[in-house]
């Protein structure tokens, strides 16, 4: 037998105040930013192929959307920081140890590159907003402000390769690093895998390819739909190896992999939500579709940002469980 | 002569320690440590099968490890090694954002946030020690089971008592290098 009593209070949970870590920001903030580098990646690889014909969505579309993810994940991040007024310190060193560190600075290379390669591809991609800009800044500042525009807009479409070929790296190190956020933590024994920066990579992909299937048409949707398939494989695959790893490690690593398996609320959960509705149901529909099935166009990648979205609460819901069940048995 | 660095280090008789709590009480006073939060705190272990029993009783607290994840995890430099010690792990609030990440990496959940919203946790009385006074808790310790001093120095009473006993420190496994060290 062994049993544990803190007789005074300890940092612990419902004892005490300040003991609160991530809520609902985070995962959010981690799909977010995921779904971003999947829109990076997956429009980078389209403008490289030239395929802004075949694919105008994913190439000359979808791009718009990125910087207003990323920006609506950093305000969820903002929102979860206690001490508000010092945010501007993220930008005041680098840390080299400090995963966190590192994400603060991969943000702030997404957004050039990102508008870049919006400039880049306005005309084709919505010529009538392009068409308004042009106009309103003909308007507003006259021949000045619209010979800046237009040659802003000459010079990102005079090197859109290098562009896309600086925005696979960023794009991958963004969903990559999402998971490693979490898994560089050795006091989070079901974090504690770096497994996860591949993960939330592939998943984050597997999104941005769901958000060009719901806004594509024709060819396009199929084309995509296939891709997201392939990834939604991948990411189950690389759940599976997830799963190994946890639970063939240390003792502290397998009693956390089991709130994913039997030992908590979260189990049942994880498996619903994220692998049946979140992976084998959007994947089955789409072969049903491939097959000639009738499914609403709507419903696979909408089930599969869902799935994201699910993936990344579960885990970090699990860690805040795990931290509240183990100073339960201590007290 | 070169100058070594301080490696400020606590020894914990749980032999001597009768969980009286009066630590708690002085860290709470002499830091003035925001209500529903504390920087230490007693935990007592029962082990064993009846009749059989025996307890441990420890005053815990931040281990001011030599490899400490927290300063590794911030993204800010506010978690930091103080200047002219190994170990000595401080919180610079004007640098805090409130990230969370060294309450995350933390295996001893030694930190918190306060109500202003940067974190805090033990600083050994990181004040005292420039005082060349012993930590608060140390102090008042009515079974005298809190030891305070440098393991850079030999002939340091902390560092004559890990020659001397048997000790253990918390969580090994995780690679932190506690300095609070326990006599078993």
């Amino acid at each position: 037998m062994k049993e544990i009593t803190i007789t005074t209070h300890k940092m612990a949970s419902a004892h005490a105040a300040g003991w609160h870590i991530w809520g609902w920001e985070i995962p959010v903030y981690l799909f977010l930013g995921g779904l971003t580098a999947g829109i990076l990646v997956l429009a980078a690889v389209m403008i490289l192929r030239n395929k802004g014909k075949e694919y105008p969505v994913a190439t000359n579309r979808v791009i718009l959307l990125a910087p207003i993810f990323i920006s609506f994940g950093m305000l969820a991040l903002f929102l979860d920081l206690t001490h508000k007024l010092y945010v501007w310190r993220f930008y005041t060193s680098f840390q080299v140890t400090s995963v966190m560190s590192w994400g603060s600075w991969i943000l702030l290379l997404v957004y050039p590159v990102n508008i870049l390669m919006i400039l880049a591809t306005l005309e084709e991609g919505y010529p009538k907003l392009y068409g308004w800009i042009k106009e309103k800044s003909v308007s507003i500042g006259g021949g000045r402000l619209e010979g800046i525009f237009s040659s802003l807009i000459s010079f990102s479409k005079r090197h859109i390769k290098l562009w896309a070929k600086i925005a696979i790296p960023v794009g991958v190190g963004l969903g990559i690093y999402t998971g490693i956020l979490l898994s560089a933590f050795g006091a989070r024994p079901i974090w504690n895998s770096a497994i996860l920066g591949p993960l939330f990579l592939v998943s984050g992909i597997s999104a941005g390819a769901a958000l060009i299937v719901l806004m594509a048409k024709g060819a396009e949707r199929q084309y995509f739909a296939k891709i997201d398939m392939m990834l939604i494989g991948s990411e189950l695959f690389v759940l599976f190896l997830f799963f190994v790893g946890q639970l063939t490690a240390s003792a502290s690593q397998q009693e956390a992999i089991r709130l994913l398996i039997d030992k908590s609320i979260m189990a049942p959960v994880f498996w619903i939500f994220v692998v049946t509705i979140g992976l084998l149901l959007p994947a089955f529909f789409e072969w049903l579709e491939t097959r000639g099935g009738e499914i609403p166009a709507w419903l696979p990648p909408s089930l599969v940002l869902f799935g994201g979205l699910a993936l990344r609460f579960v885990l970090v819901k699990a860690c805040c469980l795990w931290r509240e069940m183990s100073i339960e048995q201590l007290l | 002569m070169k100058l070594t660095k301080k490696k400020y280090a606590m020894v914990i008789d749980t032999k001597t320690c009768v969980g009286c709590g009066a630590c708690v009480v002085a860290c709470k006073t002499e830091n003035e440590v925001p209500e529903g939060r504390h920087r230490d705190w007693i935990v007592e272990e029962v082990s064993g099968t009846f009749p059989n029993l025996q307890m441990e009783i420890r005053s815990e607290r931040c281990n001011h490890c030599s490899n400490a994840p927290c300063v590794h995890a911030c993204p800010t430099g506010a978690s930091h090694y103080k200047k002219g010690t190994e170990n000595l792990v401080l919180v610079d609030e004007n640098k805090c954002t409130g990230c969370k990440a060294c309450m995350a990496a933390c295996p001893y959940e030694a930190r918190f946030t306060v109500p202003e919203g940067y974190t805090s946790k033990c600083t050994f009385c990181s004040h005292r020690i420039e005082k060349k006074e012993q930590p608060a808790c140390s102090t008042v310790c009515p079974a005298q089971a809190i030891y305070f001093g440098d393991l850079n120095n030999p002939m340091s009473a902390v560092s004559r008592l890990l020659r001397k006993r048997k000790f253990k420190t918390l969580l090994p496994e995780v690679g932190t290098k506690a300095n609070v060290y326990y006599l078993v």
